[in-house]
């Protein structure tokens, strides 16, 4: 029992940070970004490349993942999404743009990193292990600490700065932003500089623990999906809610299910189908939107 | 005017790169050679693999004058498909094959993509090598796919009998990923380590293709504390980290696997606790490999930046097809003499240092010659090498 916690609450932190980023930018612009697992992805990579292959700290790599994203992010809003919802009122132009941009992440990714699985030195040896019944790596740890740190960071960040108030007013009402002086374009390309930040931080933190692949973007997009969803789209608090739900779901569903095979994600899609349709707007957000 | 003049001048260059593409390959005819298979998503390290193997081999051939069948030398050309590891696309993947003329094709990857196009296959007059292990797919009827590698229930009761007799190996547990291949693969490794004698005592515990932490997943298995650890039919990208949760746990047996590994990925992931990790795979471990495996490595590392030693097993799907040809030369465009040439085809191994032979084999297993005699070389991993256990053959 004690294990299926620590599991559960490890997990939790990782998937709340994921999720973040992706609930602001839906909070800020109304914008489905199926492209936030490649830039988590691209986010392990930077950090692959320059704490594992140029041997730099491993801090210092991790703020080239959250410069390079935010840079990325940041051209992508303006050039892309920006124009796209400026010139459309329908929802799925930004929705098919996301899709289209992460098809190109996938191909840039297997361009420059390749194909392969890769994988960085660990940041601390050794395993924490209470009598066999709690194990965990002493790196998870730690990973797991940063995570509940930045989420920490964040919050803070979106509370008592100004431009946190900015991004807060913009998700609450844009055009009474608008009308109150905030330049929404402007903050609108912040806000959305700083949720693919927030991936590609996660990725760089969790190269260290999972590695990083092509592959991984997909899946990711989908889990961090599902936690906005259940946490309710676009609330931040929402999304760390759904996050560390989904967190514990999965650490529990392994542990009791096994025996039955690989029926944890079944249990929880249908679990989670059942309770969309009773509470389709999830446990945080607004029926109204 | 200016966007015009730009538009007309690029056309133009596109032309004349293009008059000179041709030019440069139409010093021979070509003889073109068909890829299908997963070279994007989770599984693309699989295909990639395939598919830059090929086309290092057809670049090598090409700059050396190009392949003699008959008497006749031809430009090898490679046409590819990604398949995306979906079985639909894998079919239209095989149409277009037909389409171009292509009547030989390595691929798919998969065991429900190698399934799926056996029609078109059949349909079209197309030999196909998969690297999947469906024993129907090479028994009769069928009879126009070639199994490209070693199957795992060949390759499974070899590595668990020498674990049993060499390292008193008594229990074993299985883990696999929640697919066709990979759950085929444990249920047939289980059939034969049950066949040997080995206790099972955890062969149920599954995961999602898609995760990333196996330390919740393992938890329940390394709980059995079993002698061996199975990873059936594991991907590169998967093995380090299922490796590296295992011995986080405490895990202090052995762990092994089937399918063909990367040292370089195993090294960067998983590091020393990857120590002794017993995997499949091919011909290029220093002791075996020749000058001419050896040329390839550097060849491929040149073109694509770094080697994936899964092409160690890849390298010879398109060798056998080039020289089952040569041996015939009537097998270019006609299937059915490339069906009656397999049964008596032999030629020296390229990639082996001394005498290994090229030829089919496959009759113990299907009852007709539909895989191609890649040695079966069992590596442990070592200090971020891979060391070759022992070699045996399949028949």
């Amino acid at each position: 029992m004690e294990q299926v916690i620590v599991n559960g609450v490890y997990l939790g932190s990782q998937y709340a940070m994921i999720a973040l980023g992706l609930t602001l930018i839906f909070a800020l612009m109304n914008v489905l970004n199926f492209a936030h697992g490649q830039m988590y992805v691209i986010g392990g990579f930077v950090t692959y490349t320059f704490y594992g292959q140029f041997g730099l700290p491993f801090v210092l790599a991790l703020l080239m993942s959250c410069v390079t994203l935010a840079v990325l992010g940041a051209l992508i809003e303006k050039f892309l999404f920006g124009p796209v919802i400026r010139r459309s009122a329908r929802e799925e132009s930004t929705m098919l743009l996301a899709a289209g941009i992460a098809f190109l992440l996938d191909a840039l990714i297997l361009l420059v990193f390749g194909e392969k699985q890769r994988g960085v030195p660990k940041i601390v040896d050794g395993v924490f292990n209470w009598d066999f019944r709690i194990i965990i790596p002493y790196d998870r740890v730690l990973i797991c600490v940063l995570a509940i740190l930045s989420i920490v960071a964040f919050i803070s960040f979106m509370q008592f700065t100004r431009t946190g108030r900015a991004l807060r007013a913009i998700a609450q009402d844009r055009v009474a932003a608008e009308l109150m002086g905030v330049n929404v374009n402007r903050y609108s390309m912040i806000g959305f500089a700083l949720g693919a930040m927030l991936a590609g931080l996660v990725g760089g933190l969790l190269v260290t623990i999972t590695g990083v692949n092509l592959g991984m973007g997909g899946p990711t997009s989908i889990k961090a999906f599902m936690m906005v969803m259940i946490g309710g789209a676009g609330v931040i608090s929402g999304a760390i809610l759904g996050g560390f739900i989904l967190g514990m779901l999965e650490a529990v569903g392994l542990a009791v299910l096994f025996q039955y095979g690989d029926i944890t994600y079944l249990a929880i899609f249908v679990a989670l189908m059942i309770f969309l349709a009773i509470r389709p707007q999830g446990l945080m957000g607004k029926p109204w939107g | 005017m200016k966007r015009r003049n730009m538009l007309m001048t690029l056309t133009a260059a596109l032309a004349v790169s293009v008059t000179q593409g041709t030019a440069a390959l139409a010093q021979n005819p070509v003889l073109k050679i068909g890829f299908v298979g997963v070279t994007s998503g989770p599984a693309a390290a699989w295909g990639i693999s395939n598919q830059r193997s090929m086309e290092t081999r057809a670049a090598w051939i090409n700059e050396t004058g190009g392949y003699t069948i008959g008497d006749v030398t031809y430009d090898i050309e490679i046409v590819s498909f990604d398949d995306q590891k979906d079985p639909k696309r894998a079919i239209a993947g095989m149409e277009r094959m037909a389409q171009e003329g292509i009547h030989y094709v390595v691929g798919p990857n998969v065991d429900d993509g190698a399934a799926a196009v056996r029609p078109v296959a059949e349909a079209n007059g197309i030999i196909y090598f998969p690297y999947a292990f469906p024993k129907a797919l090479y028994t009769a009827p069928a009879s126009n796919a070639v199994l490209g590698m070693v199957a795992n229930y060949q390759s499974g009761p070899a590595i668990y009998k020498y674990l049993m007799e060499d390292r008193g190996v008594g229990t074993v547990a299985f883990i696999a990923a929640n697919e066709s291949d990979p759950l085929s693969q444990r249920d047939s490794g289980r059939e034969a380590a049950e066949a040997l004698g080995l206790e099972v005592v955890s062969a149920n515990v599954t995961y999602q293709v898609d995760t990333t932490d196996f330390t919740p997943v393992l938890t329940p298995v390394i709980r059995t504390n079993p002698d061996l650890l199975v990873l059936s039919g594991v991907t590169p990208a998967n093995a380090p980290q299922l490796i590296r949760s295992a011995r986080e746990l405490g895990f202090q047996g052995l762990i092994s696997t089937e399918t063909a590994q990367d040292a370089q990925v195993l090294r960067e992931s998983a590091g020393d606790l990857a120590n002794g990790f017993i995997s499949v795979g091919g011909a290029s471990t220093p002791e075996i490999a020749s000058d001419a495996m050896n040329e390839f490595v550097a060849r491929y590392t040149e073109m694509f930046g770094e080697y994936n030693d899964e092409s160690n097993t890849k390298v010879y799907a398109l060798e056998y097809i080039l020289a089952t040809i040569a041996a015939n030369p009537a097998a270019i465009d006609d299937v059915e003499v490339f069906k009656q040439t397999i049964d008596t085809f032999e030629a020296p191994n390229p990639y082996m240092k001394g005498d290994a032979m090229m030829r089919y084999v496959g009759v113990s297993s299907f009852g007709q010659r539909r895989q191609i005699a890649v040695p079966l070389v069992v590596n442990v991993f070592q200090d971020g090498e891979f060391e070759t256990l022992f070699v045996a053959e399949v028949d």
